[in-house]
């Protein structure tokens, strides 16, 4: 029988095989020293004003050379979709997230 | 109207007339369209469609039901369906289209007058293989308690596994509630119910996390029995799988199956016994190492201190022969009543070959076997560790033509495994290791009593047998433990 995926937007959902007693979440990685050769992601999540202050901050970065990808998740009132974060984590190394007001 | 509502176990209630008639149906159906003018011709109907809500025409209560509920509370299984209600209390149900039915049902004598006399009904959507896994899901999904981690679209599912350190190395299939469901439909145990506490985190085991790890294995759901049975057996002090886990000793737990389980789940103790190509031998014994490696947090290189492993820790699991084999079952000698099925989880490294083609008499075969068991551990080493000989069919008939039994042959193994002091001594034959010098000249059994097991399997040529190494013996360490099978059924 073909798979279904059953969780929101197409992803699969599994039982946890293990004792659960560890997070779910990765944990972060090391900040960076310096943005140099970096794919730079901007994080909007939906809060009011963040476009404001991410797109200031694009400004920014770009007078020092570094351009960058923009991302928005549809609504601060809920975890980002797996998908969105899966792309993020394809397509950069850091990401700047705003939260605002 | 008041409404009775029947709840579909784990999600939507649904509401049903206290008083009059239900009918399920649906308009890809032939018979249920041959009734349509029927129903729109009897009082107090309420008519639940599976597929087109508009349908059928005419009726005043009319329901949507595509998303199945009310016809997975009234256990609907052929369309049409039409039941009874008298007091919020079902009296009575007709399946298809039967006019005499129909009219006894209803009351009313000349229903359907110009409709054939019978039309059998068709499948109801309930019963759709493509629904089948969504429905399975949505009525007993609550059941479940695991975690539920959610792996993206773009993700590859076997890959997202690996990541989140599911696998043993392998690829494991993802377990979906609905694998799980499936799985725990091989026991009558409730989910959560506690198999074991599984070292070395000492995490209690429930019947759901062994089925959640059974389906990574890739077991069927009729090998779940045999899993929770070898979880109960391994996770006992005795067995100490924790010991077993942590030593820097490379043997891992293995499990030898007997009684008619056997057969039923389709395992193999005939050709190639002890290697690959057999589902219910090769996911059994997976299952039960990622129940430690996931449940228990026993991973290599973490708390499992292995110098070496060996291929088989993946997952070792046979089946005796008992049929062809001239010794009492392996579990009828632990104490298991016959014609019961169990399992006996021991302690094992990959098993070596021993050839002989040529002994005939018991005398010499025994002797033969012995020479290739006092290789274990070291050939100079006695009493550390324990060993399992599995007896192949071709050297087995030695012994059955000369009437020996288990206990025969044990005796003279023991025998033959009395080994010289002078040959095991440190520094006799060059070799610093061995046994220290001692006070007496009384030769040394090579196991402790009770620290040799046999069993008898394998295909009917070559006369090969195999020895498997095990680990330090007794309480010390690890001893084999038996558990049966059908308490987990």
């Amino acid at each position: 029988m073909a798979m279904t995926r059953t969780g929101s937007t197409g992803s699969l959902v599994i039982l946890d095989p293990t004792d659960e007693t560890t997070a779910d979440s990765r944990t972060a990685l090391e900040r960076p020293a310096s943005l140099d050769g970096l794919r730079v992601g901007l994080l909007d999540i939906s809060k009011a004003r963040g476009d404001v202050f991410l797109g200031r901050l694009a400004e920014l970065l770009a007078e020092r050379g570094v351009t960058v990808r923009r991302y928005a998740k549809p609504t601060f009132t809920k975890p980002m979709p797996a998908d969105l974060r899966r792309q993020i984590t394809t397509e950069c190394d850091v990401v700047i997230e705003a939260l605002a007001d | 109207m008041r409404g009775v509502s029947v709840s579909t176990e784990l999600r939507a209630e649904v509401d049903l007339p206290t008083d009059g008639f239900v009918a399920v149906v649906k308009q890809d159906c032939p018979t249920c369209r041959l009734v349509e003018p029927v129903l729109a011709a009897l009082p107090q109907v309420t008519v639940f469609s599976q597929d087109d809500p508009a349908f059928p025409e005419g009726v005043a209560d009319r329901r949507d039901d595509t998303d199945l509920d009310a016809s997975l509370a009234l256990d609907i299984e052929t369309v049409p369906t039409l039941v009874r209600f008298a007091g919020g209390v079902e009296q009575g149900r007709v399946v298809g289209w039967s006019r005499e039915q129909w009219a006894e049902l209803t009351g009313v004598a000349e229903i359907g007058a110009d409709l054939p006399e019978y039309r059998p009904g068709c499948g109801s959507r309930t019963q759709d293989p493509d629904v089948a896994e969504e429905i399975l899901v949505r009525t007993r999904g609550g059941s479940l308690r695991s975690r539920r981690l959610e792996i993206a679209a773009l993700e590859d599912e076997v890959e997202a596994l690996y990541d989140r350190g599911f696998s043993d190395g392998l690829p494991v299939v993802p377990p979906t509630p609905a694998r799980v469901l499936r799985m725990l439909d091989g026991t009558s145990r409730r989910p959560d119910e506690v198999v074991a506490v599984v070292p070395p985190n000492l995490v209690e085991a429930t019947v759901e996390k062994v089925a959640v790890n059974a389906v990574l294995a890739g077991c069927r759901p009729e090998y779940l029995p045999v899993v929770l049975a070898a979880v109960e057996a391994a996770c006992t002090d005795e067995f100490n799988a924790h010991g077993l886990l942590a030593t820097t000793w490379g043997a891992g737990p293995a499990v030898v199956v007997n009684g008619p389980v056997r057969a039923e789940i389709g395992m193999n103790w005939a050709g190639n016994a002890l290697g690959q190509g057999n589902r219910a031998n090769s996911t059994i014994g997976r299952a039960l190492q990622l129940v430690i490696r996931n449940v228990g947090g026993g991973r290599p290189q973490e708390v499992d201190r292995a110098a070496m492993g060996h291929p088989g820790k993946v997952g070792f699991c046979f089946a005796e022969d008992e049929e062809g084999s001239p010794f009492e079952p392996l579990a009828q000698s632990r104490g298991v009543a016959p014609g019961r099925s169990a399992v006996t989880v021991f302690a094992a490294e990959g098993p070596r070959g021993i050839v002989d083609q040529i002994s005939r008499r018991p005398e010499s075969l025994a002797r033969s076997l012995a020479l290739g068991l006092r290789g274990v551990c070291h050939p100079k080493l006695v009493r550390g560790f324990d060993a399992t000989l599995v007896v192949c069919p071709e050297h087995a008939r030695v012994f059955a033509e000369a009437g020996w039994d288990r206990a025969r042959l044990e005796a003279a193994l023991d025998e033959a495994l009395l080994l010289d002091r002078a040959e095991i001594t440190r520094g006799a034959g060059g070799i610093d290791e061995g046994v220290p010098a001692g006070d007496s000249d009384r030769p040394l059994a090579k196991f402790r009593p009770g620290g040799l097991m046999i069993v008898h399997a394998g295909g009917g040529a070559g006369m090969f047998s195999a020895v498997i190494g095990g680990w330090a013996g007794g309480p010390g360490g690890s001893a084999p433990v038996t558990r049966e099978v059908d308490p987990w059924r």
